[in-house]
């Protein structure tokens, strides 16, 4: 436990870095060699010394000062003006909100058994918003996806999700859009903004949970400001990177013309960012629906306590059901966003004819839908979804029987992987981590912040070091970050391998996408389960979640990239007789870097976020913490720094290779 | 629904609809779906749920019978212990019947902040320990006796244990002494944090499938145990006392006599519902079944509640006295 002042390393280790511009990119490499094997010799000398180790019932100060503070708060909570006239102001607001949505769709209110709109009501206006904004395809899969809801038997279920996502994406759009186009005007403001974007998507939800029903108490408004923290930083990061998108010529010539600043916002800025502002609305959309299990951990109604609940008897069946439906609306709200991006554009290509009958279909839909409101608001049989959702059960038995039959067939080849993996792979690299003594770890990472990413990212890197070890939970930190590096490299491999196959054939495309979105949002509890049935209780379960949760998106973005390679120097490559495999490696991949990189930072960033999900199946460190801080109130303290440790870790390789991919791109 | 190629189809639609919704039913106007005899002079119950099954079966009994019996309008909020406990001072929350110790919780809302009072004891008796599957028990009988569990500590070996014996450790909600008892008792197991009741229930169920080597931490009552019979591990005897420093224990841990909390407000606001909370009491037998209806007969908590409220309807009077 003692702290170790000297730091002598790190100087001649950067040292190398400051070679010629010329030669830069070899000696990158080579600089980076260098380090990495300076860092195994000193480990064999000085291997067990200051590791900074700290037992799992243990706290330091910072964590018993921190649990203090949270005392303080629940202690001064009805006399402070801060409460008062600031907190409850905003809890009533946001709490009447959700009250007037859930009462139009999902609660009943008053004296009225059921909701204001029954379910034909609400397929029927799905349905008809759908087709106004987006086309009548999309229109056609909301109207079934939210049929569907219905035949699982979780029509109540589902509804409550949607109040309570409509909700916090009103709210999350309506902070969100004002502050990204400030952050887009102005630079000043965007760096100042970027930490706390970074703070609010990294920091684990479960820190924050118990601190904020303290504050807003148990109920609808803490469940939405819980999402809100989560999901209104896409959207001011998409709207500034919108506004800034927008060509500086024409800014120039709307200048030029003598327009005002408002104006130029107005009539300039945001029409021409729209279609990316609308992009941001999506991510916004997916990052509440990623919320929903959490919430529902402080009683948020909906399909994520139909998931926790079913998971407590390890009703595997049960909670897929549920995440289906999950999948399901993320799919169709992804869909129709999608759509309405896309729509201007769609709309200019189509002939005048169909624009001509545009305007009356859109009122006779509307007076359509206007009278299935009226039907769901009076009669019985439109207000509540018929049957008793047999299909759910359906589905709830094959989810059972499939992943029985995986379990009892598979376990003898998963183990085996397993301990291939962690022997091989995970228990070295891990023991080099957390065997170093802390200084040397801190000194190799600012050197390969140092090299890979410029002197920035190296102070970056130092400032981050020395704040880990400040938050007393340095060993802890290591073994994560072992585990994370692990699941970040499988996920490169299968990023690379199906972003290839995907980015080379659009068949492949298609097929594979849709699973790869249900991987996304499918809630993580949902396939615990099986997986802890497959893999048992460790460190490795808690990679393979974290991979099928972040894989896809680097999947993703390396197929864009691969497919983003000019035809012409592929077909150059072709007619000078390379084979397939020579274009992959020496064409496609290279000049698909960019995406390459991109995809490295969204996998670790995505890789780091399932770590408290990894705490909860077996992977101990940083998100058991946290785990247990949410558990236990004496260990609150030391959870909020594992959860801000969690932060510094993402910050910290989020600049190293965000400098590192303009670098190579430069 | 909107058919946009031809608005007469939909016009057409809305008239077929609007024809056949004459002969439906209208909402509200009969009782189909009316909350019966809510009002009264119970008002709103609001009941904490934490998130074990045999809480949740503690619930749905209270809640069916305050709601059915009582009157009450029975709101139930799943939240886990420390939230629920933050929640008798903001006034969300009228009771915990199912209270495991929680020292720390006491101090700070019964004693400091006074927003919380106890209400007897719900009857349970909550046993912690260490448990091995009951096909490991019956092959090496000595197991059961912590003085063996060297001899077998290669058996427990895992990818996680590095070369020790694995003793998985880890719900987090409740406090443990692994790590010291290891030590003080000097055995030669490393504790794993498995970090959640669903993995030590999957491992324990994976180890009895497959006859697999597992030690780990467990607790009754517990539904899951009405699958597997888990066998305990005998440590030391527990005497007052023994486990007052955490860092020397050797010994084995309480039982447990799980409590209910109830929120100061409610105590005194002579709601029928608080008296049903205090006189509320039953065995870990009766919580078992209820727990066993929800879990392993996957009933929902209402059905589970009255099946067992119409079995056992002398006790529940009892509790109306």
């Amino acid at each position: 436990m003692a702290i170790a002042v000297e730091k002598p390393e790190k100087a001649d280790k950067v040292q190398p870095a400051a070679a010629a511009p010329a030669a830069r990119k070899v000696s990158r490499r080579m600089a980076s060699a260098a380090i990495l094997v300076a860092w195994l010799v000193l480990f064999v000398v000085l291997r067990g010394r200051q590791t900074l180790t700290l037992a799992a019932a243990d706290l330091t100060g910072l964590h018993h000062w921190l649990n203090d503070v949270n005392d303080t708060i629940g202690a001064n909570r009805n006399s402070n003006p801060l409460f008062l006239y600031f907190f409850n102001e905003i809890r009533l607001a946001i709490d009447n909100l959700v009250t007037f949505v859930q009462s139009l769709i999902s609660q009943p209110t008053g004296s009225r058994p059921v909701p204001q709109i029954g379910w034909l009501g609400v397929v029927g206006l799905t349905g008809y918003v759908s087709w106004a904004v987006g086309n009548w395809r999309v229109a056609l899969l909301a109207v079934a996806g939210f049929t569907f809801f219905g035949l699982q038997g979780l029509w109540q279920e589902s509804m409550d999700t949607l109040a309570l996502t409509l909700s916090a994406v009103f709210v999350a759009l309506l902070i969100g859009i004002p502050l990204g186009v400030w952050a887009g005007l102005s630079d000043r403001f965007n760096r100042i903004m970027t930490p706390f974007l970074d703070f609010m998507q990294t920091m684990p939800a479960f820190v924050y949970l118990a601190p904020l029903t303290l504050i807003f108490l148990i109920g609808g408004a803490s469940a939405v400001i819980t999402t809100v923290i989560y999901a209104a930083p896409p959207a001011i990061r998409i709207t500034a990177h919108a506004i800034r998108s927008v060509p500086e010529t024409t800014v120039e010539a709307a200048d030029s013309l003598g327009t005002t600043r408002s104006q130029q916002l107005l009539k300039v800025l945001l029409p021409m960012s729209k279609r990316t502002v609308v992009m941001g609305v999506n991510q916004t959309i997916m990052a509440a629906l990623a919320m929903v299990t959490i919430a529902a951990l402080i009683d948020a109604p909906g399909l994520g306590k139909t998931v926790v609940q079913a998971l407590q008897s390890l009703d595997v069946g049960t909670a897929f059901n549920a995440g289906l439906a999950i999948v399901v609306m993320a799919i169709v709200l992804d869909r129709v966003t999608t759509a309405a991006a896309g729509r201007a554009e769609a709309a200019r290509r189509r002939s005048g004819r169909l624009l001509k009958w545009r305007r009356p279909l859109l009122v006779a839909g509307g007076v359509a839908v206007a009278v299935l409101v009226y039907l769901s608001h009076t009669f019985v049989w439109a207000a509540e979804f018929p049957g008793n959702g047999t299909t759910g059960s359906h589905i709830a038995s094959v989810a059972d029987t499939t992943t029985l039959w995986l379990q009892d067939h598979l376990s003898g080849l998963t183990n085996a992987l397993r301990d291939a993996i962690t022997n091989g792979l995970l228990n070295p690299f891990q023991t080099l981590l957390t065997d170093s003594p802390w200084w040397l770890v801190g000194a190799v990472l600012v050197a390969l912040g140092a090299v890979l990413g410029g002197w920035r990212a190296g102070v970056t890197a130092a400032v981050c070091v020395g704040l880990l070890v400040g938050t007393g939970l340095w060993s802890d930190g290591m073994t994560t970050l072992a585990s994370t590096a692990v699941a970040t490299v499988l996920v490169m491999l299968l990023g690379a391998v199906f972003g290839v196959w995907m980015g080379r054939s659009l068949f492949v495309d298609r097929l594979v996408r849709p699973t790869l979105d249900a991987a996304q949002v499918m809630p993580p509890f949902v396939y615990l389960v099986p997986f802890l049935a497959l893999f048992g209780a460790t460190r490795f379960t808690a990679i393979v979640a974290a991979v099928v949760y972040a894989a896809p998106v680097a999947i993703k973005i390396i197929a864009d990239g691969v497919r983003n390679v000019p035809e012409s120097t592929v077909e150059a490559a072709t007619s000078a007789g390379c084979n397939t495999w020579q274009i992959i490696t020496k064409v496609q991949l290279p000049m698909a870097r960019g995406a390459l990189t991109l995809a490295t930072n969204q996998g670790l960033i995505y890789v780091l976020s399932m770590v408290v999900v990894g705490g909860l199946v077996g992977a101990g460190a940083l998100g058991y913490d946290v785990v247990a801080g949410f558990s236990q109130g004496e260990l609150y303290g030391k959870g909020l720094a594992a959860g801000l440790a969690i932060v510094l870790l993402g910050v910290m390789f989020d600049r190293i290779t965000q400098a590192a991919a303009r670098r190579t791109r430069a | 629904m909107a058919r946009h190629w031809r608005a007469g189809a939909a016009g057409l639609a809305v008239l077929g609809l609007t024809l056949t919704a004459c002969g439906g039913a209208k909402v509200g106007d009969t009782s189909s779906a009316g909350s019966k005899g809510s009002g009264g002079k119970c008002g709103t119950f609001n009941l904490a749920v934490n998130p074990w099954v045999g809480y949740e079966a503690d619930a749905a009994v209270v809640a069916y019978v305050a709601q059915h019996d009582l009157g009450c309008t029975v709101k139930k909020k799943d939240l886990k212990e420390e939230i629920a406990w933050q929640g008798f001072g903001t006034g969300e929350v009228d009771a915990v019947l199912e209270n495991w110790g929680h020292d720390d919780l006491k101090k700070k809302y019964i004693t400091g902040q006074k927003t919380a009072v106890e209400a007897g004891q719900t009857g349970n008796k909550g046993i912690i320990g260490w448990y091995v599957p009951p096909w490991l028990a019956k092959a090496h009988p000595d197991i059961t006796d912590y003085k063996n569990l060297n001899k077998y500590a290669s058996e427990f070996k895992t990818s996680e244990s590095g070369g020790k014996g694995q003793l998985l450790d880890g719900d987090p909600s409740y406090v443990t002494n692994d790590a010291a008892l290891v030590k003080n008792l000097k055995l030669d197991y490393k504790v794993v944090y498995a970090g959640s009741e669903t993995a030590l229930i999957q491992a324990f169920r994976t180890a009895e499938k497959n006859k697999q080597w597992v030690i780990g931490y467990f607790y009754e009552p517990q539904w899951f145990l009405s699958e597997v019979p888990l066998v305990k591990v005998n440590l030391p005897k527990y005497t007052t006392g023994c486990d007052a420093d955490a860092a020397k224990v050797a010994c084995d841990y309480p039982v447990y006599d799980l409590d209910k909390i109830v929120s100061a407000k409610f105590a005194k606001s002579g709601s029928p519902a608080y008296d049903l909370v205090k006189k509320f009491n039953w065995t870990n037998d009766e919580q078992n079944t209820v727990a066993k209806y929800i879990a392993v007969d996957k009933m929902s908590d209402e059905a589970a509640a009255r099946k067992w409220v119409e079995a056992n309807r002398d006790k529940v009077d009892a509790w109306l006295k």
